[in-house]
């Protein structure tokens, strides 16, 4: 492709909130003035050692970062090839990188004085990361989640309630993910007033890819740390899922101006490629949806297309707009795995190393057993393990027995 | 230049009276059937129309009119068909104006210059695209605006005095005052904040200023008419066309007349209102 390589992948966006031809601010009128407000209060924020401090404090005692970057010893004997090390964000407090993101974005909501926060979610993980921390600061919490997905996630949907969240079971378009997004954006443009939308991902409208990229970046910045001191150097390569992008970006983001490390993100690929899947990237184009520019899954006619993942924090027929970016620009590699690959990763794990991933991350395992086998032994790969499998267990668990 | 919009708002200006607007989705519920709707509006007291350019993910719009969308693309409609059936509306009548209202990607997608081209050809007089902020305005607005097409903005209540110039510059054609921060066929606004936010806009345009989302009745579209120059009725008129229809969404008899005839109460109620003085 003939595009101009930039001095530096980690620039983006710009003032307007556009990576290349893509971001933007895409929506409705009603919402414009809110979007320019939490512009604002970010820029602020970032600027405050206040901000940064007490969410430093939060991070370590709370969620209980840093989280571990951990060789995998018996999976890389199994694959006889790369080093493989494991980022644990499983490890999280509620078993996922999305209390990162939504950690920051409720200290941000407070600052404005917001007092009612809606999110959206796929597999319940942003939602139940969304309820927690609404429950340790007394907000109220509204939670939009299809009602497909409120079927295959119960044990998050049951959590969420838990905490104190409602949550809304989203009957319109396919049920899932995008269409929760849909009903909260709806949701947001009716309670703009004293309401604070909680994005569970890189994509949206700016200044949302760059502020959950910037919560998420602390992945991409401890593992740098923790590879310089177990290895004394960086790694040769990255990998990590995609639905919307966050965990990839977070993992990614401090590596981009690092030309020896490799890059793969992962979607899923649902079926496969020629059939029903999530690969908005290998299987979409250019579009404009919820806010953001970004490649889509569409027809001719530019309606959007139902989607397909067996899991469903993957199943979205979008994906962040710098990942569209670093693609057209050929920074990172983007690759796909069916689901039938990521239910073999998934037990892959499980037996070898005794950790049980969720299906998300299971579709990076299922790549890096294809790629890590190719790699020298001194090739250092890190697998972002963006959340832990409890919430897939039942579902996993009815696949494997074959009842589904 | 002169649109079929200025000519038709200059005319109610001096007959003294407000406009009513209505919307229907294009396509619904099926192309035949819609196109007689469209063709019966204007007869109903339909001033000014506005057609939904169907999507999958109508985000500012809420249950009435997203099925109505979605009743449309199940037969197939697309935004080929949509500009076709502009073509067969304006070859009966060639005044009323028409505006395309709906979301920017089907637009994207069939190319911006190619749409605004055949749009215009077609018939089409006017565009509001919900998700294209004046932040977005090279997308879609200005080529509209060289293309001989108004562009028409919403402004709603958290469009403050400060951000309201923004909102307004490139606007041409009306400016859509949505009532209430929401989406559509929420509950009605109260015809005195109306009028207070109507004479707030006035203050920094001189465009005709309909006012919309909310008003179902006739009483509603009077009290509204009696604040603004125009009163846009969509999901009222949506909610007629649905509850016509058979067991299996598809047109009667009934389908055509029940939106008619609601249309032509409606207008009842704006024409019989007085508009304040300005």
């Amino acid at each position: 492709m003939n595009i101009a390589k930039p001095n530096s992948y980690r620039s983006g966006p710009d003032e307007r909130g556009h990576f290349g031809i893509f971001g933007g601010r895409f929506v409705a009128e009603t919402l414009m003035p809110l979007i320019l407000d939490l512009e604002k209060a970010y820029t602020a924020a970032k600027a405050d050692p206040a901000f940064q401090a007490e969410m430093n404090g939060y991070l370590k005692n709370y969620v209980g970062r840093p989280s571990p970057l951990y060789f995998a010893e018996r999976l890389t004997e199994h694959l006889g090839g790369a080093k493989i090390y494991l980022k644990r964000e499983e490890l999280n407090h509620t078993g996922s990188h999305k209390v990162n993101n939504v950690l920051g974005q409720i200290m941000l909501a407070r600052r404005m004085g917001k007092k009612r926060i809606i999110a959206e979610t796929g597999a319940g993980q942003h939602g139940v990361a969304t309820a927690t921390l609404c429950a340790r600061f007394g907000l109220e919490c509204v939670v939009y989640m299809g009602a497909v997905d409120v079927e295959r996630q119960q044990p998050n949907v049951i959590r969420m309630e838990m905490l104190g969240a409602k949550v809304m079971p989203v009957q319109s378009g396919t049920r899932t993910l995008k269409d929760a997004m849909n009903e909260a954006l709806r949701d947001w443009v009716t309670n703009v007033h004293n309401t604070f939308y909680c994005i569970g991902t890189v994509a949206g409208p700016h200044p949302y890819p760059t502020l959950v990229r910037d919560f998420q970046s602390i992945i991409g910045n401890e593992t740098k740390a923790q590879m310089q001191e177990v290895e004394g150097r960086l790694p040769d390569s990255l990998v990590a899922c995609i639905g919307g992008g966050s965990n990839a970006m977070g993992l990614f983001h401090p590596f981009l101006d690092d030309p020896s490390v490799e890059i793969f993100g992962v979607e899923a690929a649902g079926h496969g490629l020629t059939q029903l899947h999530a690969a908005s990237i290998a299987g979409g184009r250019p579009g404009v949806l919820h806010g953001n520019r970004t490649y889509l899954l569409m027809d001719a006619d530019g309606q959007i297309q139902d989607a397909h993942s067996i899991s469903a924090g993957l199943d979205y027929p979008g994906i962040g707009p710098e990942h569209s970016w670093l693609h057209e620009i050929g920074r990172v590699n983007y690759l796909s795995a069916t689901d039938d690959e990521a239910l073999a990763a998934f037990q892959l794990l499980s037996r070898l190393e005794g950790i049980i991933p969720a299906l998300e991350p299971a579709h990076a395992i299922a790549k890096v057993m294809e790629l890590a086998p190719k790699r020298p032994r001194d090739h250092l790969m890190v697998v972002n393990l963006s959340g832990r499998g409890d919430k897939d267990v039942p579902q996993v668990g009815d696949i494997l027995r074959g009842k589904k | 230049m002169t649109t079929r919009i200025d000519t038709r708002f200059a005319e109610l200006k001096k007959q003294g009276r407000s406009a009513f607007v209505t919307y229907v989705m294009a396509g619904d519920p099926d192309l035949g059937t819609s196109l007689s709707i469209v063709k019966a509006l204007p007869k109903a007291g339909a001033d000014v129309i506005e057609l939904g350019i169907p999507f999958t993910d109508p985000m500012a719009d809420g249950p009435s009119i997203q099925a109505a969308g979605l009743r449309a693309l199940k037969i197939g409609m697309t935004l080929t068909k949509t500009l076709e059936l502009v073509r067969d509306f304006r070859k009966d009548d060639n005044v009323t104006p028409l505006v395309l209202m709906g979301y920017y990607n089907p637009i994207y997608i069939y190319g911006v210059d190619k749409f605004l081209a055949d749009a215009k050809t077609a018939g089409v007089d006017g565009l509001i695209i919900v998700d294209l902020p004046p932040e977005e305005d090279d997308e879609l607005c200005i080529p509209a605006l060289k293309a001989g097409l108004n562009f028409i903005r919403l402004a709603t209540p958290t469009t403050d005095d400060k951000r309201l110039p923004a909102v307004l510059a490139n606007t041409s054609g009306f400016v859509y005052y949505v009532s209430i921060a929401g989406i559509t066929g929420a509950a009605a606004a109260d015809a005195n904040a109306v009028g207070e936010a109507v004479a707030r806009i006035k203050r920094h345009t001189r465009l005709p200023i309909c006012v919309g989302f909310g008003i179902r009745t006739p009483e509603a579209a009077r009290a509204i008419a009696e604040k603004a120059d125009g009163s846009v009725v969509g999901t009222a008129l949506v909610d007629a066309l649905k509850n016509s229809l058979d067991a299996e969404g598809r047109a009667t008899a009934r389908t055509v007349n029940a939106v008619a005839e609601l249309a032509a109460t409606l207008a009842q109620g704006v024409k019989g209102a007085k508009q304040a003085a300005e």
